[in-house]
């Protein structure tokens, strides 16, 4: 019982800062942009509307979704479950490639790797290939299947939308 | 309102200046009156585009208002920010075993061998709730001679993320040792059964009710602690530590377990762990003979590509005069698994594995196991398994060699 006090103690004694995913946005959005432009809306609506479930296999959980535009990058804050709970991504896309994909708010018990910089490299310089599918190969981590597949599909996600979003752009 | 369309006042607009170059130059009282009926008109236009325009400013705040709305229900439930979540997996295997045994039964068995039901749920943005409820054997009911099937709950624990550094689980939670134990889904893994090693000498799949820590370091360096319950095994079951899973079910928690995880994670596709575990009596001090026991595990997992290997060693050592009078006070087994997916749907493996729950003494104890197969992806969430299996056994025990086949899914 002793050590059960410790370890409680231990943990009381820690700062308590949860996850805050509009906090995160914020840091990403500066770390990307320096000074943020104005959010932006896409509706998914029409031929996107299919493009997407391709993707995901189901629908997007909302009709629209923000971004945010500089010159040619755009960043994209997206939400896909994992194996229970939503991981929420930022992506941020410059000339139809990946520059970079963070893990803004990670929920789930297990798989916390996926946060760690070093996975979450792979993407930068993927593109979408013909059938929609990254044009590089991700590895996995054990343990974190469906956490890395939930990654790969937000990036695909991505990449879509600023396809659609670019002048002339189709799904 | 019905919205109109611009182009036709501008034609008529046009139709009407044309009518007015056309007018004879003596009609000055009709042009006047023409050029004031077309500012009267053209006012009419300006004011009602403004109207429009208005109408068109505030529908896009509806819509915006109603976007919100939705997001704001979605947020709430029925969709990925739900606050409440479902999933599961289960397995179907074909056994097709001839047991090599003089006089032994084959094993001839289609089961169900898994149906597991997740269930999550977000209280708020550091407090989550995750279980797995099970169903082993497709069915539990009392027979004439004790049960078959079982109804368990496999893990239900709550999770406080404390900071992306530090997070503290309590409840029911399967043990942080091996490479199957935690993530233990049919399509994550080759063959159809869990390969024997980590089944019999671990034991998984274990859990126990106690309290953890997840330490999240630099560089995918990741620590787990954790207090829980023990195993309680016995002397008629020759000190086996399968036998002596309590799985949280009204738990003897007379000696608690003491474990330790470190991990490292740092490269995409590579995992190195080892894990310790230390209790003071593996019998939960029901047998003076046995005493306190400590296990050492350790694995590798790399993926590369098309290419994957795991392998892991795992050895328990048993105090006490109980367990050595049976070799049960050394238990130990290793096993190493290549793997290739010659595509994203189709992969194939082979293992060996060797495992011995009496290692201490000289007798002839020691399992032995050869398994190839290939596992078929038709999607990267479902399965279907087909493996052969070799299997050397202690003289005068079961030895099964033959076919498996398995169906697998998880959502």
């Amino acid at each position: 019982m002793a050590c059960l006090r410790i370890l409680f103690l231990l943990v009381l004694a820690l700062p308590a800062w949860g996850a805050d995913q509009e906090a995160e946005i914020t840091r990403f959005l500066g770390e990307t942009f320096g000074q943020p432009p104005a959010a932006e809306t896409l509706w998914i609506v029409g031929d996107l509307q299919p493009a997407v479930r391709s993707i995901l296999e189901h629908d997007y959980p909302a009709a629209r979704v923000r971004y945010w535009r500089g010159g040619t990058r755009t960043v994209w804050v997206l939400d896909e479950i994992g194996k229970e709970m939503p991981i929420s991504v930022g992506v941020a896309v410059n000339n139809g490639a990946v520059e970079r994909v963070k893990v803004l708010v990670y929920r789930e018990s297990r798989g916390w790797e996926v946060k760690s910089p070093a996975f979450t490299a792979q993407f930068s310089g993927a593109k979408l290939d013909s059938e929609k599918r990254l044009d590089k190969q991700i590895d996995g981590i054990s343990g974190a299947t469906l956490s890395v597949r939930a990654l790969s599909r937000l990036t695909r996600l991505a990449l879509l939308f600023d396809r659609q979003t670019s002048k002339g752009g189709k799904p | 309102m019905q919205r109109r369309p611009n182009h036709i006042p501008l034609a008529a607009l046009t139709l009407a200046l044309m009518g007015i170059l056309s007018t004879p130059a003596g009609a000055e009282t009709n042009t006047d009156d023409r050029l004031r009926a077309l500012e009267l008109r053209l006012n009419t236009l300006e004011s009602e585009n403004r109207a429009l325009k208005d109408q068109v400013k505030q529908t896009e705040q509806k819509i915006e208002a109603t976007g919100t709305q939705m997001d704001r229900i979605a947020s709430q439930g029925g969709a990925s920010n739900a606050a409440t979540t479902f999933g599961g997996y289960g397995e179907l295997h074909l056994n097709k075993l001839k047991n090599r045994k003089p006089g032994g039964s084959n094993k001839d068995e289609l089961d169900f061998h898994r149906f597991v039901l997740f269930m999550g749920h977000q209280f708020d943005e550091r407090t989550r709730f995750f279980s797995e409820l099970e169903v082993e054997h497709g069915l539990a009911k009392d027979t004439a001679t004790g049960s078959s099937g079982v109804v368990a709950v496999e893990q239900a624990y709550l999770d406080f993320t404390v900071s992306d550094a530090m997070s503290v689980k309590a409840g029911l939670m399967v043990m942080p040792v091996g490479i199957i134990s935690e993530t233990h889904e049919p399509p994550t893994f080759y063959g159809v059964e869990r390969n024997p090693v980590e089944t019999n000498i671990i034991p998984t799949t274990w859990r126990e009710g106690g309290v953890a820590v997840t330490a999240r370091l630099a560089n995918n360096i990741s620590l787990d602690g954790m207090i829980s319950s023990g195993l309680a095994t016995t002397a008629a079951k020759n000190f086996a530590v399968r036998d002596g899973r309590q799985s949280g079910a009204s738990a003897t928690a007379k000696d608690p377990a003491y474990t330790a995880r470190l991990k490292w994670s740092g490269i995409p596709g590579i995992e190195l762990a080892t894990t310790a575990q230390r209790q003071s009596d593996i019998t939960q001090s029901a047998d003076a003979t046995a005493g306190a026991a400590t296990l050492y595990e350790a694995h590798a997992v790399l993926n590369h590509g098309r290419f994957g290997l795991r392998a892991l060693y795992a050895a328990w050592n048993l105090d006490g005069s109980g367990p050595k009078a049976v070799g049960a006070d050394k238990q130990s087994g290793w096993y190493v698994e290549p793997a290739w997916k010659f595509t994203e749907q189709w992969g194939v493996f082979a293992r060996r594995s060797s495992w011995d729950n009496r290692a201490g003494d000289t007798a002839d104890s020691r399992y032995r196991q050869t398994d190839f197969g290939v596992n078929y992806w038709p999607h990267p969430d479902v399965v279907v398994k087909l493996d052969h299996q070799n299997q050397q056994s202690p003289s005068g025990l079961d030895e099964y060699d033959g076919f498996n086949l398995g169906l697998g899914y998880q959502f």
